[in-house]
């Protein structure tokens, strides 16, 4: 196990060396995420880890991967998809072309549920969804669209309690322990890599969600992400956090409204 | 559940309740303890502050952290011990930040998560109480962290009581 200082002296080290910037992290998650790196590649000593993580670069690049993985699945939190369903997606439906951005998006779970609602609500053809994430890897997992069949279960009882009426095996086609989501979805979707600690702006979105991904961050750097977002907010476009997340420690608070007690909230300001 | 409501209202500290409890999306269970005690309930979000003289409940589906500067946080990487929220990663987080000042409480239940938590506890110097297997609706659990580590106390659930409200 790693102690508080051999952390700073790491994220000191990985700022200096290669230019990311870990600082804003939140040290209890981020401690155990590079503990279990530490543990998982057989380290005893940290001066060992700390010299190997300068020295070779793959190796640098393997341990951010392994740090900033999320895990996700699809619908979850079924009554959070029901509201997009019911109240959101209808209001931003009016619009002549919708533009959604899932910040930190993981395995691409997510992505393919909105795709999923979007055109069972006939939104589908007019909306394009922007998935970025930090970590490469991850990324391409989302681009094909293939999980685990064995996922699909859950999958599919979150899909039903969530208001879908489809049969949820419609979706994919199985192979080898493998299901394929239609490219009638991806074609939809645009991928790329993008850093909220670093990177900026890119685009004006109708709705933003970002779920589970602020709690690794600590408080100065959740106000950086939620400027950011702001600033790529159209005016009365929606910002979804995950279900303990939440924006009342943000100076931005007064200009959005909150939907009912869901964590949605509109920018009214 | 019989411990809730024989507490006193407190002052200097916090208490920090985990459950294994179903995924869900209800706070029926922060409702319903927050009935049964004079203690004031705080819903935990993330990065809420941890005050003295409340009862935090660790949310369902999300393992509970503590930071430094005495927030509590969320993190929702896979399930430790089948669980989260996971006893031993909220245990294990507390007492590097807690260390001495941590007192640790293991009741009944049906795994063995909390085993590596209590010994994290114990050696960050923090004070480590079990309650007595024979008193135990799930015996397993607090088996499983008697037959690792030495606790401080082994109490049956009066005695818990009357440690709690004599801090």
């Amino acid at each position: 196990m790693i102690d508080e200082r051999e952390l700073d002296v790491l994220i000191n080290d990985v700022y200096e060396y290669y230019g990311f910037d870990f600082s804003g992290y939140s040290h209890a998650s981020l401690k155990r995420r590079v503990d279990r790196v530490y543990q998982m590649d057989g380290f005893t000593h940290f001066s060992d880890f700390l010299s190997k993580v300068r020295s070779e670069p793959e190796y640098f690049k393997r341990m951010v991967e392994e740090i900033t993985v999320n895990v996700t699945e699809m619908f979850r939190d079924p009554m959070f998809y029901k509201v997009l369903r019911n109240d959101i997606l209808p209001v931003i439906g009016t619009k002549p072309f919708i533009r959604i951005w899932h910040a930190g998006c993981a395995t691409g779970e997510e992505v393919y549920s909105m795709a999923i609602l979007l055109k069972e609500a006939n939104l589908l053809h007019k909306s394009l969804l922007y998935a970025t994430d930090i970590n490469s890897i991850v990324l391409n997992t989302a681009k094909n669209g293939v999980f685990p069949l064995r996922m699909m279960k859950q999958y599919s009882e979150n899909y039903m309690a969530s208001g879908g009426k489809k049969d949820f095996s419609d979706y994919y086609t199985a192979n080898y322990g493998l299901a394929k989501f239609g490219g009638d979805l991806s074609e939809k979707m645009v991928f790329s890599q993008h850093n909220l600690v670093s990177d900026r702006s890119f685009n004006e979105f109708d709705l933003i969600l970002c779920r589970n991904v602020l709690i690794y961050f600590d408080k100065d750097l959740q106000e950086r992400a939620l400027n950011l977002f702001d600033d790529s907010l159209g005016k009365l476009g929606y910002l979804a956090l995950g279900t303990k997340e939440t924006i009342k420690f943000s100076h931005l608070h007064s200009r959005y409204q909150q939907f009912n007690k869901e964590k949605i909230w509109k920018k009214i300001k | 559940m019989q411990v809730l409501p024989r507490l006193n209202a407190i002052q200097d500290f916090a208490i920090v309740i985990v459950l294994h409890r179903k995924s869900g999306e209800d706070t029926t269970l922060e409702e319903l303890l927050a009935l049964k005690t004079v203690i004031p309930v705080q819903d935990v979000e993330d990065k809420t502050p941890l005050e003295p003289g409340y009862i935090y409940i660790a949310p369902s589906d999300y393992h509970l952290l503590f930071e430094k500067d005495k927030t509590l946080s969320l993190d929702i990487s896979e399930k430790i011990n089948y669980s989260r929220p996971s006893i031993d990663v909220a245990f294990e987080s507390a007492a590097d930040i807690y260390g001495e000042g941590l007192t640790a409480i293991l009741l009944s239940g049906a795994n063995s998560d909390g085993t590596n938590g209590v010994i994290a506890i114990k050696q960050a110097g923090g004070t480590v109480i079990i309650q007595d297997p024979e008193t135990a609706d799930m015996a397993y659990m607090p088996k499983s962290a008697i037959n690792n580590m030495t606790a401080d106390h082994i109490f049956d659930v009066k005695q818990i009581i009357e440690f709690i409200n004599s801090i």
